[in-house]
């Protein structure tokens, strides 16, 4: 495969420089990449595409009887991240978790950074994810946000932001770990020369953080994965996660409140729940605390909860920290609870609540991407140089009806990753988003999902709206002693893990 | 394990039992056109093996052996079709994903796009006989991987019991249908085309071979004599109701010697029934009316399973109350 016509453009590209030379932490993997032919390629992305399907590694389409899945496309070609920055992304993500952390439960508590005017009260009262139902709850070990996945994106400047936060049931990360087995599969030869640091002990480390937070005297706790069920569009990850949990995979129905306790309907009678890893939003967990209308969760769950008898993770009302007008705060939140600088910067953000930001976002519009505050998966949103001027006048008038509602950022030129299309090499924008454990400790899995706009010239990277992923790998440093792929590192815990 | 999730498993294994049947007796009635003069007649019948003639009339009126296989193979209305069957085992296979091997779900998953795909072809299935050869093949390759890949605890259980419990069903109803045929033409005993259509019953349950090593010529009583009373033949009717047996005690634990749940009982008395009773007395007594007497009974220990051990309970319910007075972890 020729790199020679590849062309780097005017963005940022993770594999080569502007000269078009691989960056250092790239050259293996140009080389290799040099050494196989066209063919050879082609051969490896339709392997790959087949066992996918196979595996039914999907997403749902929509929700009929005919069991009519799509599998999310996937690039062969990775995404690299050098050892020294992923030190940095690390440590950067590791401080703004704990700091949210400290926000979330400050704000249902004492309230003390609104009364210090660091955050407007406004802002949070006026978040759709600000629970009132959660005011004075003690999550056990005071712990909120158990599972994260922060989005990042690099600009053409080089430097890595942080673009959304993603406290509620971030999803995404069995495709991390099915990618890389995947590759595994493909490219032994490119793994076994390489130092590229697992992710298979993800789900061992999930099981480990889930159980941390079950009730005291709990000795061996049960953990179930809560799900909407399988027409729900995340439902292979559910299945997933609990398979390589080792624990039940369970709907609403399967959980009943009783004496105080949750209890699960089995063929042997009723056991009893001690930890709920849900992947059902607050809305709709317990029809006699949030919807009255829902019927996927459990009634009396968030009594059970509240009386400290189970354990939710994600705890409820983390949402508000999702919120992209809160987003905007979040440096502030950082120097305020840990006196320290934000180590990933955000990217700049204009809350139209504030005249005068409105008025720049409104002459700005067809520079500007524009976000509803509470809306996530691409919707919501006006990208301004690629839209047309009606649209940039129908957004301009939801703002005006409701600019609490939105923010705007600067368009980004998010950076590229050279990407199998059609026979050849063209670069695509991607971004990352790793997923961050906070149990015990912070413990942030090494690279994360790398998600590619596969559209030419598109910024858009949802899976609902054309988007792929890559395998992104996380390269040890030289003197490192972590376990690497291929000796006894992940792939062989992987193995073991589905084995039981 | 979850109420919920056995209840997939056993019907899971009960659709794939079901589309290979189906595929085996459709199967074998092509055969049959090939070997005696075939009438349009002949096609009716394996609507009622199935039991959907209703649904079957409606949509298509009379049969023909195009409107037959076309009802039986690929139709998405009919819910017993092979396309039906493999859909709804696959959608039990993905609400289980997390109990099954990954082996059974990869070989499942396959199976059933297999049969999507032909069924989106325009020219739907070019060769019936090697679509039934797959049809077949795919549900022994799944019944293999199921009973070498996962443990044979209380899901696997669950998945046997639905499968035994299906087969039966079908060897009974194959026989009750075919019989009632023939045996208009009992005038016609003993005659060459007779034969022919009795090893037809034989093949439907691919008992042929099998049943020549047992008793060697063809006999109607010796042929009810192996498809009901057996217990060796796999698939004959009293093998698959002590297997059943076997596992419904396995799930509930029940100790020797105790007569178990409601289900349990009702199962271990039609055991005992089909060890004590000969063909000649079944034939005396009417054959049909023996089988559709089987089939009520089957029905009820299908009901009592769920109620015992499927069903959505409340709490308060007595079950809850003894969970919760007890430690749970202790258990």
């Amino acid at each position: 495969m020729k790199l020679s016509e590849y062309e780097v453009g005017d963005y940022f590209d993770e594999m080569l420089e502007p000269s078009g030379a691989p960056r250092p932490a790239t050259s293996r993997l140009a080389a290799n990449l040099r050494s196989l032919s066209q063919e050879d390629l082609a051969a490896r992305q339709s392997a790959a595409d087949l066992a996918l399907l196979r595996s039914g590694i999907t997403f749902n389409v929509y929700s009929d009887n005919r069991g009519s899945e799509k599998t999310i496309p996937f690039d062969l070609i990775p995404r690299i991240v050098a050892a020294e920055e992923w030190q940095r992304l690390e440590a950067g993500l590791k401080q703004r978790i704990t700091a949210l952390n400290l926000f979330i439960d400050d704000l249902y508590h004492d309230q003390q950074i609104l009364k210090d005017r660091v955050v407007p009260r406004e802002v949070i009262l006026s978040s759709q994810g600000f629970r009132t139902q959660c005011i004075g709850l003690n999550p056990p070990r005071r712990i909120w946000c158990h599972v994260t996945g922060t989005d990042l994106v690099r600009n053409r400047d080089g430097r890595v932001y942080v673009l959304e936060d993603n406290m509620r049931c971030p999803s995404g990360v069995s495709y991390v770990l099915e990618n890389r087995r995947l590759m595994m599969s493909l490219f032994p030869e490119v793994f076994s020369s390489s130092r590229i640091r697992p992710v298979a002990n993800y789900p061992h480390r999930l099981r480990d953080m889930l159980e941390y937070l079950a009730p005291d005297g709990a000795e061996c706790p049960r953990v179930v994965v809560l799900t909407p069920g399988m027409y729900n569009s995340a439902y292979f990850e559910h299945s997933f996660l609990a398979r390589q949990m080792g624990v039940e995979l369970v709907e609403g129905s399967d959980l009943v409140v009783a004496g105080g306790f949750v209890w699960m309907r089995t063929t042997g009678g009723f056991e009893r729940v001690d930890v709920i890893y849900r992947r059902i939003d607050d809305d709709f967990l317990d029809p006699m605390a949030f919807r009255e209308d829902s019927l996927l969760g459990v009634p009396g769950l968030m009594s059970v909860y509240r009386a400290g008898n189970v354990a939710l993770a994600n705890a409820p009302g983390t949402g508000v920290a999702d919120d992209k007008a809160v987003y905007a705060h979040v440096p502030d939140v950082i120097k305020y609870y840990l006196q320290e600088e934000a180590i990933l910067p955000n990217v700049p953000t204009y809350l139209c609540s504030r005249k005068s930001d409105l008025k720049y976002v409104l002459e700005n519009i067809g520079k500007l991407v524009v976000k509803a505050a509470n809306e996530s998966g691409g919707y919501g949103m006006l990208i301004g140089p690629k839209s047309t001027k009606a649209e940039h006048a129908e957004f301009a008038r939801h703002i005006q009806a409701n600019p609490r509602n939105y923010i705007a950022q600067p368009t980004l030129s998010l950076s590229r990753v050279p990407t199998l299309c059609g026979g050849s090499l063209e670069g695509r924008h991607v971004d990352l988003r790793p997923y961050i454990l906070y149990g015990k400790e912070i413990f942030v899995q090494p690279g994360g999902l790398t998600r590619v706009a596969l559209r030419k010239g598109s910024l858009v990277v949802n899976s609902s709206q054309g988007g792929g992923t890559k395998d992104t790998w996380v390269l040890a440093t030289d003197q490192g002693p972590g376990p690497l792929n291929g000796t006894n590192g992940g792939a062989s815990t992987l193995t073991r893990m589905s084995a039981c | 394990m979850l109420s919920r999730v056995a209840e997939s498993l056993l019907w899971m294994s009960r659709y794939v039992e079901r589309a290979e049947n189906v595929a085996r007796f459709v199967d074998v009635n092509l055969n049959l056109m090939l070997e005696v003069t075939s009438t349009e007649q002949q096609w009716l019948p394996l609507v009622a093996t199935t039991g959907d003639h209703e649904l079957f009339e409606r949509k298509y009126g009379q049969p023909t052996k195009d409107s037959v296989i076309r009802f039986l193979t690929l139709d998405e209305e009919n819910p017993n079709s092979i396309l039906s069957c493999l859909r709804a085992a696959r959608e039990n296979a993905r609400s289980t994903r997390e109990i099954t091997s990954s082996e059974m779900w990869e070989q499942l998953n396959t199976f059933y796009l297999f049969v999507a795909e032909t069924a989106a072809r325009a020219d739907n299935i070019a060769d019936l006989h090697s679509f039934f050869a797959r049809i077949k093949d795919g549900s022994h390759t799944f019944c293999g991987i199921t009973d070498a890949t996962m443990t044979h605890g209380e899901a696997w259980h669950f998945m046997r019991m639905g499968r035994m419990i299906e087969r039966a069903d079908k060897t009974s109803r194959i026989l009750d249908v075919k019989y009632f045929i023939l045996l208009r033409s009992a005038h016609e005993v003993g005659s060459p085309i007779d034969e022919i259509q009795w090893a037809a019953v034989l093949c439907s349950a691919s008992a042929f071979e099998m049943y020549r090593k047992r008793h060697g010529r063809i006999s109607p009583q010796h042929i009810v004599q192996f498809l009901m009373l057996d217990d060796e033949f796999p698939r004959a009717f009293r093998f698959c109701l002590n297997a059943a047996r076997d596992s419904l005690r396995a799930i509930s634990k029940t100790p020797p010697g105790q007569p178990g749940s409601d289900p349990e009982r009702l199962l271990g008395q039609l055991c005992s029934e089909l060890a004590s009773i000969s063909a000649e007395a079944i034939i005396a007594d009417g054959i049909h009316e023996f089988i559709d007497e089987l089939q009520e009974s089957l029905n009820s220990v299908g009901e009592g399973i769920h109620e015992t051990f499927l069903a959505r309970r409340t709490p308060g319910s007595p079950l809850l109350q003894e969970a919760s007075m007890r430690d749970a972890r202790q258990q």
